[in-house]
């Protein structure tokens, strides 16, 4: 049997389709299957489910997400890449950065029914996160030190506290590169 | 071997057999999305300003020096042919994503595909690491050398607060998602399958198929990946993925030894089975490679099948997919011929095996 529609190949797709109860067969051969599939014709039974999708679907039903800043989702936009709110409620995607400042009473209860937190706890970048680096550093060391007293190392709490002295010291300096030696916390 | 020869040789170093439980877990992966700071993220940016991310991002791989020891090659994906596109993803060096639009994609690849590089992807750089077996922390070692070393002359949209800034909100924090590509032939075939994934859903983790989203489960291979990025630490999401990779493993072999003791027959005929349509066939599809390679690798990991290395069969499931055949052929064919020539081409991959060991 050739192809229905090209006439050319053989036909080894044969699709039936009900619709409203109308039963409509055709044979066709791959290569038109193919090209039909992508002009939308149902062939694939499951419509593919994105993330996108599922996310903009959270901001528009979900009460505690959505609804209250519903009223004025047209409104607001992000002042650096022109993103309007309503945009990020359709496609799920944020426009830059900024974004996160510009949205954020909306996205964080977004993030905390994604993730279960809205905080980050992992890593620093070690250029652009430099200051937080150390005092991220700074709040290790110091429970450290209580560790230490607890047990009643004091030896080891001395080095600890002269170690966070030094830290403070070069925070408020400002600026300072944290050197390679420092360890990631 | 020169970068080039991605293209044509169907080995990526994830294929190899010398990874841990390999026989199981096939591969290791975690890549992290980064993003450049004051730059609107890919899908706002028109072709010249994602030009700009191109031009910003390559010169810090010339820099610094963690790249020059290794081989790393650039690629503009609208440079490449659609096939040499489509063995990237069948390679699982890049993701389908990154070709739906070109302009402006491109990816930094690393002679082995250890490390890969996708640039103006949903992200402005998804930094990944592959590997054979389960090491998902040497995966994560190797991705944070490479994410520090770019980070040395970039700078990333981060904040205290939200950590590494991505374009969706399910990647923010760490920016990262491991996974495992496990083969899970003795849970599907004990029907275990389910309660397996639905206590993994619990646990914070996906479930997919080969190929990423919505991509079903050919060859009873499945990735698994977690899917919190905000509240947790890289170490806590690789340690918490590899215990249940651990947990998932155990109950895999417990599966397959069940299966060995109380189906000999059926597991036994199914393997040789296998072997032998892999081994005599002269038209396969693409989906009956895929099933009888699982069968293939069961039969092995039980000593049914006389051995053979995995990383051919790993090779095999590349090797025939339509772009690499249509790669390999120097032509195009149409789906007929090329079921012709994978099942020639699976013949003489198999053909110094003999079938004398049972």
């Amino acid at each position: 049997m050739l192809c229905e529609r090209c006439q050319q190949r053989p036909a080894n797709v044969h699709l039936t389709e009900i619709t409203n109860g109308q039963k409509n067969e055709s044979n066709l051969c791959e290569v038109c299957a193919r090209e039909m599939h992508l002009q939308g014709l149902s062939f694939n039974f499951l419509p593919q489910m994105s993330l996108q999708n599922f996310l903009a679907g959270l901001l528009k039903h979900d009460p505690g997400i959505g609804q209250a800043a519903h009223a004025d989702v047209a409104g607001k936009s992000c002042e650096k890449c022109g993103l309007m709110e309503r945009q990020f409620v359709k496609q799920g995607l944020l426009g830059c950065g900024h974004c996160y400042k510009s949205f954020e009473e909306r996205l964080e209860p977004l993030l905390r029914r994604i993730h279960g937190s809205s905080k980050h706890s992992g890593k620093v970048p070690e250029r652009a996160g430099g200051p937080l680096r150390q005092a991220r550093e700074i709040e290790s060391l110091k429970n450290q030190l209580r560790e230490a007293i607890k047990l009643e190392e004091f030896e080891r709490a001395v080095e600890i506290r002269d170690r966070i002295r030094e830290l403070e010291k070069d925070m408020k300096q400002g600026g300072k590169q944290p050197d390679a030696g420092q360890g990631n916390i | 071997m020169p970068v080039k020869e991605i293209f044509n040789n169907p080995n990526s170093r994830w294929m190899d057999d010398d990874g841990p439980e390999t026989g199981v877990i096939i591969s290791s992966r975690v890549r992290v999305a980064r993003n450049l700071k004051d730059l609107p993220f890919p899908h706002l940016l028109d072709q010249e300003k994602s030009e700009n991310v191109v031009s910003t991002v390559t010169p810090a791989f010339q820099n610094e020096e963690t790249f020059r020891e290794d081989r790393f090659e650039f690629f503009r994906i609208s440079e490449l042919s659609p096939v040499e596109r489509q063995i990237l993803v069948d390679k699982h060096l890049i993701s389908p994503d990154l070709l739906n639009k070109l302009e402006g994609k491109a990816v930094v690849l690393r002679e082995d595909g250890v490390v890969s590089v996708m640039l103006n992807e949903e992200d402005h750089l998804r930094i990944q690491c592959l590997l054979p077996g389960l090491k998902l922390e040497r995966a994560w070692e190797i991705v944070e050398k490479v994410d520090n070393g770019l980070e040395k002359t970039l700078d990333y949209a981060y904040s205290e607060k939200f950590g590494y800034l991505t374009a969706c909100p399910t990647n923010t924090g760490t920016g990262m998602r491991a996974s495992v590509m496990v083969h899970l032939c003795g849970l599907v075939l004990t029907r275990q399958l389910n309660n397996m994934l639905n206590a993994v859903h619990k646990l914070g983790l996906t479930v997919r198929g080969l190929y990423g989203e919505g991509t079903e489960a050919l060859g009873d291979l499945f990735q698994i990946s977690n899917q919190i990025t905000l509240g947790q630490s890289e170490g806590e999401i690789i340690a918490n993925l590899n215990s249940i990779a651990r947990q998932i493993l155990a109950q895999e072999r417990s599966a397959r030894t069940v299966l060995f003791k109380e189906k000999k027959e059926m597991i036994m005929d199914r393997a040789w089975r296998a072997f032998g349509i892999l081994k005599n066939a002269r038209v396969m599809t693409s989906e009956e490679v895929m099933r009888l390679i699982s069968d293939l690798r069961l039969g092995v990991d039980l000593g049914i099948l006389p051995a053979m290395p995995l990383k051919l069969l790993n090779e095999l499931m590349v090797m025939t997919r339509p772009a690499f055949l249509t790669q390999l052929a120097a032509r195009d064919m149409e789906p007929h011929q090329r079921d012709i020539f994978r099942a020639e081409l699976v013949r003489n991959g198999l053909s110094g095996l003999d079938g004398l060991a049972g």
